[in-house]
């Protein structure tokens, strides 16, 4: 069974001032599954793409993004929904909070600071969903934020007096609360110190055992994709560069990007020189033509320059845009 | 040695904040008895990494002049930088000591486009003498961090991704050619190969130009890679100091160890140690609150003595601990304490 289903997906940035517009080809042709019981990850550099493409899996498409092509279908135990087509009413009433959480970047400031946690909570969830029973929708919280490991009392603190970590894993367990099937978290520890970030991913973690659902993790730091999740994928320019298994993507990487950002990973006890890419990052308004890797690649060939290369199957779970790999090639 | 051969002097700062209500309340003290200094002829980049809310910002908002301390002083270029008042003397200040914040988003404001900022620095610092230069200094700064001027022209903060707002910024802070950059959290928001690329670029300012880095991080591993000391904050005080092989490769302090301990490493492979489970202070204002170490919560050693009173700084090998576990008197509580 297939919890969700992106199927060649394109979504722009367009917009317009003094006269100049501009098209931001920020997701471009994506395809890919998710399935009931994973973590799945998703990484890529800065501005590749990666928030994009969650707003638009998550029925967040606002001006100046548009969805040019593709589809986003759901499949919740039987409930199917096309996200695209989907209604802004039945999207709050059905599926927001309830099937789909979405712990957004910089998610610290969802917390009103002006109002105690459980208030802003219970504001969200009364625009959401009409809660009749308050008190039992209270105990649930109550008993979810206990399960989780958190002192109940930070439902009645402000969120100033919270320290970052904790702020984080109060908004992370109030978007589980429902347990939704998909739970994504867009960069969840990227300001925390890593003993704190540490906490907040293992609940994560914990969330994931005890539902058996489904967390789409994105965030750029590929240590913390090694310790937490299933499979992933690697983001370059809009596009996918590569999928596989967590342990392939860093034992086996194929694709020449994947490869670079594995070999530039620094580690305490080593001093040697790493590189960055050479290079500029692409420019989306208006990126390279063929492989969008290709004016940095060190394998690059002709045909990168203007062939877009399919991502394609080249063994077990494992799929790779790149011309150096052919189907089944491995 | 004279403190006129120092680029940065911190002695012994303090600052303490009043929380609570209007009438009582209590104090938080973000910032505690922290002393530090680099070198003037010898640049080097020092890291401040430690929890999350432990004074790091606090602290370099005080070297910065944004904030006065509550005791305790900065020198820089063995001025007190308390003394400056002239507006002429802080614009020259500030063209020497440049920051890099935390949030780019509260750098620049949603309303200007960011290329305004740039242009404003270059005017501010007068490094440009007409606009085709400014243009040009500030095209410069930014192919030092990747992007360039037709790339961010025009354009919004919420235009650009968070990385490419975040090198916007570190690009501003190099316009004036400073002597000292604090960049607080600058990688935190870019992934692996730029961070290498932002940091591999501070080793440089520091290799040809001179240039000291205090560089404020929860990134360990890049800490490793570039710095040349480190100093581990926690709850206002450091309570680890040194070369940064000595504190990451054997660090002595308990709350360093569980740091690196908790550094994850990109190899799925050696996932089991940072998959143990580990305990989080609940709120700061309680640990900063505390009497005696501020980690005797959470410190798998502790010893009586660590709820009694502040530990003392003690030198082991290149590091300075505070920590009872390296004192004698915490030698000899300890051995009291055996039956
Ligand atoms: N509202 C917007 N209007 C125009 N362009 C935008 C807008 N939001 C994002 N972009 C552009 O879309 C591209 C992708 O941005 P996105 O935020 O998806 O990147 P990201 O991969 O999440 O980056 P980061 O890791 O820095 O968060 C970038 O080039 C960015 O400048
Ligand atoms: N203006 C203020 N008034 C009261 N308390 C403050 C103020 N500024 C900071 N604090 C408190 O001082 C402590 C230290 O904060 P600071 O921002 O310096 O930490 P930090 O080490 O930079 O944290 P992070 O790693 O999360 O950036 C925190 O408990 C914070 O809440
Ligand atoms: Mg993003
Ligand atoms: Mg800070």
């Amino acid at each position: 069974m297939t919890l969700l289903s992106v199927r060649n997906l394109r979504a722009y940035y367009q917009t317009e001032a003094y006269g100049i517009s501009r098209t931001v080809q920020a997701v471009d042709g994506i395809s890919f599954d998710l399935f009931p019981n994973e973590i799945y990850g998703v990484a890529g550099e800065s501005s590749c793409g990666k928030t994009t493409l969650i707003k638009v899996i998550s029925g967040n498409i606002k001006h100046p993004l548009k969805v040019l092509e593709g589809s986003v279908i759901y499949n919740f135990n039987g409930y199917q929904v096309d996200m695209l087509q989907i209604s802004e009413d039945e999207l709050r009433r059905n599926v927001r909070w309830k099937q789909i959480s979405y712990v957004m970047q910089g998610s610290m400031s969802v917390l009103n600071p002006v109002r105690k946690v459980i208030k802003t909570f219970e504001d969200i969830v009364r625009t959401h969903e009409g809660i009749t029973d308050k008190k039992k929708f209270l105990e649930q919280t109550r008993a979810h934020i206990n399960r989780l490991g958190l002192p109940t009392d930070v439902l009645n603190a402000y969120p100033h007096q919270l320290s970052g970590g904790m702020r984080q894993r109060v908004a992370i367990a109030l978007a589980t609360v429902f347990q939704p099937a998909l739970i994504i978290a867009d960069e969840p520890t990227t300001a925390l110190d890593v003993v704190v970030q540490r906490g907040v991913l293992h609940m994560i973690k914990d969330i994931q055992a005890m539902s058996k659902n489904t967390v789409l993790l994105v965030t750029h730091d590929m240590a913390v994709h090694a310790n937490v999740t299933d499979r992933m994928m690697i983001m370059y320019a809009g596009r996918i560069a590569e999928e596989a298994p967590t342990e392939s993507i860093f034992n086996a990487p194929l694709h020449p990007y994947t490869q670079h950002l594995i070999n530039s990973l620094p580690m305490i006890g080593e001093k040697t020189t790493r590189t960055s890419l050479g290079g500029s990052p692409p420019n989306l308004a208006n990126p390279p033509g063929g492989c969008r890797f290709h004016p940095r690649c060190p394998h690059v060939m002709d045909e990168c320059r203007t062939v877009v290369p399919d991502l394609v199957t080249v063994k077990e779970r494992h799929r790779v845009a790149c011309h150096l790999f052919k189907e089944d090639s491995v | 040695m004279s403190t006129s051969e120092k680029l940065l002097d911190v002695q012994h700062v303090t600052v303490k904040f009043h929380i609570g209500g209007l009438l009582g309340g209590t104090f938080l003290t973000a910032v505690n008895d922290v002393s530090f200094s680099l070198e003037s002829n010898k640049p080097e980049i020092f890291t401040l990494a430690g929890e999350s809310g432990s004074g790091k910002t606090t602290l370099s908002r005080v070297l910065l002049r944004d904030l006065e301390p509550t005791a305790g002083r900065v020198l820089f270029e063995g001025r007190d930088v308390s003394t400056i008042r002239k507006r002429s003397e802080f614009i020259e200040f500030m063209k020497k000591v440049q920051p890099v914040f935390q949030n780019p988003f509260e750098t620049f404001s949603p309303l200007r486009r960011v290329e305004a900022y740039l242009f404003d620095t270059a005017n501010n610092f007068k490094m440009a003498s007409n606009d085709r230069d400014a243009a040009r200094v500030v095209d410069d700064a930014l192919r030092n961090v990747g992007l360039s001027l037709d790339e961010v022209r025009q354009r919004y903060p919420h235009e650009l991704s968070g990385g490419q707002i975040q090198r916007v910024s570190v690009a501003r802070a190099l316009i004036s050619q400073p002597r000292l950059i604090l960049a607080d959290e600058p990688v935190s928001m870019v992934d692996a190969s730029l961070r290498m690329e932002i940091v591999n670029l501070f080793r440089k300012l520091r290799d040809e130009k001179g240039v000291s880095v205090l560089y404020i991080t929860h990134d360990l591993a890049t800490a490793y890679y570039i710095s040349d000391r480190i100093a581990i904050m926690l709850r206002g005080y450091i309570v680890e100091m040194g070369p940064v092989e000595d504190v990451l490769e054997r660090p002595a302090h308990p709350y360093t160890q569980l740091l690196k301990e908790s550094v994850p490493e990109p190899a799925p492979q050696k996932r089991e140690t940072w998959a143990r489970h580990i305990e989080l202070g609940a709120t700061e204002v309680k640990e900063y609150g505390r009497i005696g170490c501020k980690f005797a919560g959470r410190c798998p050693k502790v010893m009586d003595i660590c709820r009694e009173a502040d530990p003392p700084n003690v030198q082991v090998g290149q590091q300075m601990v505070k920590c009872y576990l390296y004192s004698e008197r915490g030698e000899k509580a300890a051995a009291e304490a055996q039956p």
